[in-house]
Order: structure tokens, then C-alpha cells, then sequence
């Protein structure tokens, strides 16, 4: 991840200038730990930002069949689990806001719950993969899984798999995003533990925290997009 | 790998100080370095490596084309190795080559840093670079891809039974290196100029670099995906870009593009930027019009983003839309005519000498001049419906690509080759090789726009006789231009054991580079940081006011 070094190093503009190099985290390339905490923020941000061109090209090809195949997408759409979709979509959520707090937590310097919001994170960023796991095993179970065993009934089949194609690189892409965040979040459990953040220093937990909300809200977008297209019977397919 | 800088520590000028080559010697010191400076010459070491063997895919192609028929390569492994040819030099040497090379080990000395903004980041971007070049060039070895370095659909997507997913694994680590390249550049030039370095004070040579990457931050992803979305299309069999699975080649194009004309400038524009000092610097003459330079170099980034649908006048795009990304092409030679004209103008009463390393400008300038303007008729609707895919693109984009931004690497070589090894190259082979590479260059490709223009296709290893005397001489100049090559690859490798101690600045230039380290530096670069008090490239001031 490039967010490697990001992690290991910086803190905020405001602390005593004299005293911050030789803070452990201090890296020698910047003059104080003000410069490092920018450098860092800035790094993460322009990080972001090929992310979001990343999911653009996906997004821009979804847009373009999208209005290529309205109909057939709104006729797929139904076949979305929109129970299991909303509840994750509150899920995820709820864990932007604990990543939120342990953010507040490690720049007031609260050890404890600082380490209890990043587990709870990690938590509900788990509950969103199991939930996840049995959304695609139904879609396996009804051979909505593109490729030679792909089933769909009606005048739409090819049009039909594309959206499911799109489906799960879309989901698993963004799936994939929050294993390396929930991978990130327990190194900042261990971090955490030794108690390395607190006022003078939480650069990794806000960069991170960043990087959460972010796959959040990727999510917030897919939502919609993928699961309501068209009218779903009866509330739902599930 | 790690044996080729390690000069032995110089005469004693000042007691043989310790620099950023002789601090340590080990392999592992190598291996796991944060120095910027060393990282540039672990990449120095990998595109050099690179372009030996695109060169050699070069040959093949060439050797295949001095006569009519298909007779030393079959058509099938005449297209592994123009692709092999492609995919090499653009993902493996001209992507990385300025960037990664001198921009790495200039950038933070230029601006007044100790290195990067993040230096384990910048290692780790060789080493993914290295991983995605192992898984390509593994591919090609294991038996080739045939697609063309575009990888267009369907060719990569149904038709290719080849190695296409191995490969475009590997251009997707590649091009995740040059995304973190891109960032570090990005975040260093922002935070971490030294006190006076203003953004109206920066060399050209880091306006160039950041416009890249922006360019590699910006554009980069979408090839990524969009590499991915083929792999993923070729292993589960469904049909993003297959017609017959209800997808559409042409997104593919639209996708692939949206990267690879930006990309085209990612080749370019650290060239430029190399030209900026190199001009000023052999001129004695401060650079004409800085800041429309620097602005030109932003609004080439920029413009490069809105110009990708001219590689698809023929796909079957709606002529609207041909027609607007007509005007927009155009465009780019404003910002491109801006920087040839100030050039000029800063050789116009400069005091001008004719180093190795102003021999490469000269050729740039003019090669460039020629390269640009025939992309002009490849930006007409009309005139591209003849010159597509035929050898006058071919050589438009070599004209950029060799006598742009190779000639521009070599010179930017040359000229900070004592700065960055400490040893002085011999001059008198140094302006040999560049004529040769000159003439060499020019006999190979010029050619090539008139094969182009008789209706040539690319892309064919056999082809009507009539078209055998231009071949031949284009075959003929691409062994005068490897020579060309070679002759400075000895001369280097020389002047690391036997070349002259080189001053701190030997060709008496402006810029933080020669005026406030050694050669080679140390390994933070300078004793105390730098504070710049004057504007970029100070030469001779009395000689300003004259306008032209």
C-alpha cells in the first residue's frame, strides 16, 4: 500500500517546534514534525484521488451501458438483494462513525477507547464481508455469476450479465478495498496497544481513518447504482 | 546490479568526503536504501536493462523488414515481437525513464530537500516496478503476446490464446510504480521546498516533473482497471468489451486511451523539462519566458486529457465527437509551439557552447519541431483517415517518442552524469556518438513517413516490393543508431573507473544541484539547507533586457 510509510510517521501543525524532531516518529527528510504531518495528509489525499480515478473507469463503463441497456439493467436490478444491500449500507455506516470517534479518541488521547473504536471498525467491517459472502453465494446459487454457467430468463440474458459483471467487479473490488482496511485498522490495534498515539502524534489512525471513508463511500455509490435501478416485486428479491 | 556506481572513492580533492556512492558499498545497502539518490540509480541500472531488451525486439523487427517477404520471423512471431518491442520501451523505459532516473535523484536536491517525501514508498515503487517487469517480461518468454502494446479488444480479449493476463498483471504493477512516483513528486514539491524556493523560483525541470504526476496520478488508475477488466474478461469468460456477450470493443479504446494519449505525454514532458535547463544552461542566458513555460507544461498535462478520441477517428466514433476532439488536438500545438519558440529564444544572443549535452538539445528542438508539426495532419479528420495505422504514425510518434524524449534523456544524462557518478565522460566520443545517434535516428524514421504516406500499414512482417528500398535504409539507420547507443553505454561505464574527477559544477550552471553540492552529493544532499535568494537560472543578468 502506498500508504505504507504515510502510516509510520507526522503529527499536527501546532505543537512546539524545538522539541518535535526528536520525536520517535520524526523522519529526517523533513524539518519538523509540522512538515510531516502535511506531507502526510497531502500524500494520503493525492492517494485518494487514484482511487477515485480507479472506480471512475469502472464507473464510466457502468454509465455508458447503463444508458446503453436501461431497461435490461432495470429488469437485472430486481435481482439485487435490497434488504441485505441496505442493511449493509448502515453497517458501513455506523463503522465510518466509530472510525470517527477513534480518530477524536487518539487526538485527545483517550488509549482505551481509541482501541475499542478501532476494534469496533474492524467489527462492523467484518459483519459487512459475511454479509457480503452470502449475497454472491445466492447469486452463485442462481447462476448469476457471469460466465459459462450464467442463467437468466427473459429477452435480456446478455445485457443481464453484463450488469452482474460489473456487479461483482464493482462490489468485489470494493470488497477487496475493505480487507486491506480491516488489514490496516488491526496494525492500528497493535499500534494502539502499545500506545504510540496520542495528542502530539495520530497521523496513521487520521490517514487511515481517511482511507475508511473512502471504501465507505465508494459503497454509498454502488448502492444505489447497482441495487435500485428498476422497481423491485414486492419490496425485494430475497 | 549494485556494482556499476560504485566508483572508487576520487582523488583527494577535499579528502575524499563521503558521498552518497561511497558510504557503503554492501548489496544490501542497495537493496534497501531510502536514498533517492540511490533509488534513481537502481532505476538507472533496470531501464537501462529495459531498453537493451526492447532494442533487441527492435532488431528483430527491423531485420525481418529488409526483405519483401516474411522469411526470418513467421507473421505470428513477427507481431510477439513488435509487441514485445512496444510494451518494453513505453511501460519499461520511457514511462520510468526521466521520471524515475533523473527526476528521482534531481527533483529533491533541485528544490532544496533532504530526499523525498516518502522514501520507502519511493523504494518500494522500484520494487513493484521490478515484480511487474519480471511477470512481463516471464510472459514473453513463456511464449509472447501478439495483441500490439494496446492490447485492443477483441484481439486481447477473444482472439489472443497468448499470454495477455500475465502481461497486463505486469503493467498493472508498472503502472502502480509510476503512480507512487507520481505521489511522492507531488507531495515533495509541495511541502517540502526550501526556505525562498517559490513556486516562480522552481527549475522547469520540476514545473515538467509535476506535471507528469499529475498526469501519472491522474490517468494511471483508469489504465489499470481497465487492463484488469481485459484479465478479468479473458479468465471468466464474460463480456465487458465481446459484442457477442452483449459488451463493446470501443469502450475498451475509449478506456485505454483516457490513459495512453496522457501517457504520451508522461514520455514527453520530462524531456521538455530537460531541455529547459539544458537550453539555459549552454546559452548563458536566463530561460526566455519562464512562466509561459511553466504554464505551457500544466496545459499540456491538462490538455492531454481531452485528446484521446484522435486515436479513434476510424473506430467508428461519431464524427461530432471526432471532430471536437479534431479541435482539441490542435490545440496541443500551442503549448508545444510555446515552448519550441522560447527555446529558440533563449539560444537568440546567448553565448552559446556546443557541449554533448547542447548537441542533444539541438537534435531535440528540431526533431520535436518535426515530430509535432506531422502530428498535425494526424489531428485532421480527413488526412487521418489515409494515415492511419500506417508507418507515418509510426514514425510521428518515434520522431516524439527517440528524437524527443531519448535524445533528452541522453543529454540530461551527459549533463548530470558528473554530478550524479562524480567522474566526467570524455567529451570528443560523448559528440561523436551524438551525431551518430543523430544521423542514425533520422535515416531510420524519416523513411517511415514516406513509407506512410505511400500506404504502408503497420504491423506486417511482409510486405509489395516497391516499398524495399525505403525498408532497407530504414533498417540501415537502425543499426547506425545502435551504435549510436552503445558508444555511450562504454563511454559511462569507462568514466566510472578512469573518467576525471568532477568539480561541483563543471559546466559553471545556475540551480541548487551544482551550486550547493558536491559531486556526488552526500547522502542528505547538503550540509545545511539551502536558502534561495534568486530567481531560476541567474545567468549573466546584464544580458536580460533584450527582447526580441
Amino acid at each position: 500500500m502506498s500508504d505504507a510509510d504515510t502510516l509510520s510517521h507526522s503529527l499536527p501543525a501546532a505543537s512546539a517546534v524545538e522539541e518535535e524532531p526528536s520525536h520517535p516518529a520524526y523522519r529526517h527528510q523533513f524539518d519538523d514534525m509540522a512538515q510531516q504531518f502535511e506531507a502526510s495528509h497531502l500524500g494520503m489525499w493525492v492517494f485518494l484521488i487514484t482511487e477515485i480515478m480507479f472506480f471512475g473507469g469502472l464507473f464510466g463503463g457502468y454509465t455508458i451501458y447503463r444508458s446503453l441497456y436501461h431497461e435490461a439493467f432495470a429488469d437485472t436490478s430486481q435481482y439485487m438483494n435490497i434488504v441485505l444491500g441496505a442493511f449493509n449500507t448502515s453497517v458501513l455506516i455506523a463503522s465510518s462513525l466509530t472510525m470517527a470517534l477513534a480518530v477524536h479518541a487518539a487526538q485527545t488521547g483517550l488509549q482505551k477507547p481509541l482501541v475499542r473504536f478501532l476494534l469496533a471498525t474492524m467489527a462492523l467491517g467484518s459483519v459487512f464481508l459475511v454479509i457480503k459472502y452470502f449475497e454472491y453465494s445466492e447469486k452463485f446459487h442462481h447462476h448469476h455469476f457471469p460466465g459459462p454457467n450464467f442463467h437468466y430468463e427473459g429477452p435480456w440474458a446478455r445485457q443481464a450479465e453484463i450488469l452482474f459483471s460489473f456487479y461483482f467487479v464493482m462490489t468485489g473490488m470494493h470488497a477487496l478495498h475493505m480487507v486491506v482496511g480491516i488489514g490496516l485498522l488491526s496494525y492500528l490495534v497493535w499500534k494502539a496497544s502499545k500506545r504510540v498515539f496520542d495528542a502530539t502524534y495520530y497521523t496513521p489512525v487520521e490517514m487511515i481513518g481517511l482511507y475508511w471513508h473512502f471504501v465507505d463511500i465508494v459503497w454509498i455509490f454502488l448502492f444505489p447504482l447497482l441495487y435500485l435501478i428498476g422497481p423491485h416485486h414486492m419490496g425485494g428479491h430475497s | 546490479m549494485s556494482t556499476v556506481p560504485v566508483a572508487p572513492p576520487p582523488p583527494p580533492r577535499t579528502a575524499a568526503p563521503v558521498n552518497y556512492l561511497s558510504v557503503s558499498h554492501s548489496v544490501r545497502s542497495w537493496l534497501l536504501t531510502a536514498d533517492h539518490k540511490r533509488i534513481a540509480i537502481l532505476f538507472l541500472v533496470s531501464i537501462s536493462f529495459f531498453f537493451v531488451l526492447g532494442g533487441f525486439a527492435a532488431t528483430l523487427v527491423r531485420l525481418e523488414l529488409v526483405t519483401p517477404r516474411g522469411d526470418l520471423l513467421s507473421d505470428d512471431g513477427y507481431n510477439k515481437a513488435f509487441t514485445a518491442h512496444g510494451i518494453v520501451m513505453i511501460f519499461f523505459f520511457l514511462i520510468p525513464s526521466i521520471p524515475a532516473t533523473l527526476g528521482n535523484f534531481l527533483l529533491p536536491i533541485m528544490i532544496g530537500a533532504r530526499d523525498l517525501a516518502f522514501p520507502k514508498v519511493n523504494l518500494l515503487s522500484w520494487y513493484i516496478f521490478m515484480i511487474g517487469g519480471v511477470i512481463a517480461l516471464s510472459a514473453m518468454f513463456l511464449g509472447g503476446v501478439d495483441t500490439g502494446w494496446t492490447f485492443y479488444t477483441p484481439y486481447s480479449s477473444t482472439y489472443s490464446n497468448q499470454w495477455v493476463s500475465l502481461t497486463v498483471i505486469g503493467l498493472f504493477l508498472a503502472g502502480f510504480s509510476s503512480i507512487l512516483t507520481g505521489l511522492n513528486f507531488i507531495v515533495t514539491v509541495h511541502t517540502m521546498r526550501a526556505p525562498g524556493m517559490t513556486w516562480h523560483r522552481l527549475p522547469l525541470f520540476v514545473w515538467a516533473a509535476y506535471a507528469t504526476s499529475l498526469i501519472q496520478v491522474l490517468a494511471t488508475p483508469v489504465v489499470a482497471i481497465t487492463l484488469l477488466l481485459v484479465a478479468v474478461e479473458r479468465t471468466l469468460r464474460i463480456g465487458f468489451f465481446d459484442p457477442a456477450l452483449g459488451g463493446d470493443p470501443v469502450l475498451f479504446q475509449h478506456l485505454f486511451w483516457f490513459y495512453s494519449h496522457p501517457a504520451v505525454y508522461i514520455m514527453i514532458l520530462p524531456g521538455m523539462g530537460v531541455i529547459n535547463e539544458l537550453v539555459t544552461c549552454f546559452s548563458r542566458k536566463r530561460i526566455f519566458g519562464y512562466e509561459a513555460i511553466a504554464a505551457a507544461h500544466v496545459a499540456l498535462a491538462v490538455l492531454g486529457f481531452f485528446v484521446w478520441g484522435h486515436h479513434m477517428f476510424v473506430s467508428g466514433q461519431s464524427i461530432y465527437a471526432g471532430m471536437v476532439f479534431s479541435i482539441l488536438t490542435f490545440a496541443v500545438a500551442i503549448p508545444s509551439a510555446i515552448k519550441v519558440f522560447n527555446w529558440t529564444a533563449t539560444m537568440f544572443r546567448g553565448s552559446i557552447s556546443y557541449d554533448t549535452p547542447m548537441l542533444y538539445t539541438f537534435g531535440f528542438i528540431g526533431l520535436f519541431t518535426i515530430g509535432g508539426l506531422t502530428g498535425l495532419p494526424l489531428a485532421s479528420l480527413g488526412a487521418d483517415v489515409h494515415f492511419s495505422d500506417t508507418y507515418f504514425v509510426v514514425a510521428h510518434f518515434h520522431y516524439i517518442m527517440v528524437g524527443g524524449m531519448v535524445l533528452a534523456y541522453l543529454g540530461g544524462l551527459h549533463f548530470w552524469w558528473p554530478k550524479m557518478t562524480g567522474r566526467l565522460y570524455p567529451e570528443g566520443w560523448a559528440k561523436f556518438a551524438a551525431l551518430v545517434v543523430f544521423v542514425g535516428f533520422n535515416l531510420t524514421f524519416f523513411p517511415q513517413f514516406l513509407l506512410g504516406y505511400l500506404g504502408m500499414p503497420r504491423r506486417y512482417h511482409a510486405y509489395p516490393e516497391e516499398f524495399q528500398v525505403l525498408h532497407v535504409l530504414s533498417s540501415a539507420g537502425a543499426s547506425i543508431l545502435a551504435v549510436g547507443f552503445i558508444i555511450p553505454v562504454v563511454y559511462f561505464l569507462w568514466s566510472l573507473r578512469s573518467g576525471p574527477p568532477a568539480p561541483a559544477n563543471p559546466w559553471g550552471a545556475k540551480g541548487l544541484e551544482w551550486e550547493a553540492t558536491a559531486s556526488p552529493p552526500v547522502t542528505e544532499n547538503f550540509a545545511d539547507t539551502p536558502v534561495v535568494t534568486e530567481p531560476a537560472y541567474n545567468y549573466a543578468s546584464e544580458r536580460e533586457p533584450e527582447i526580441v
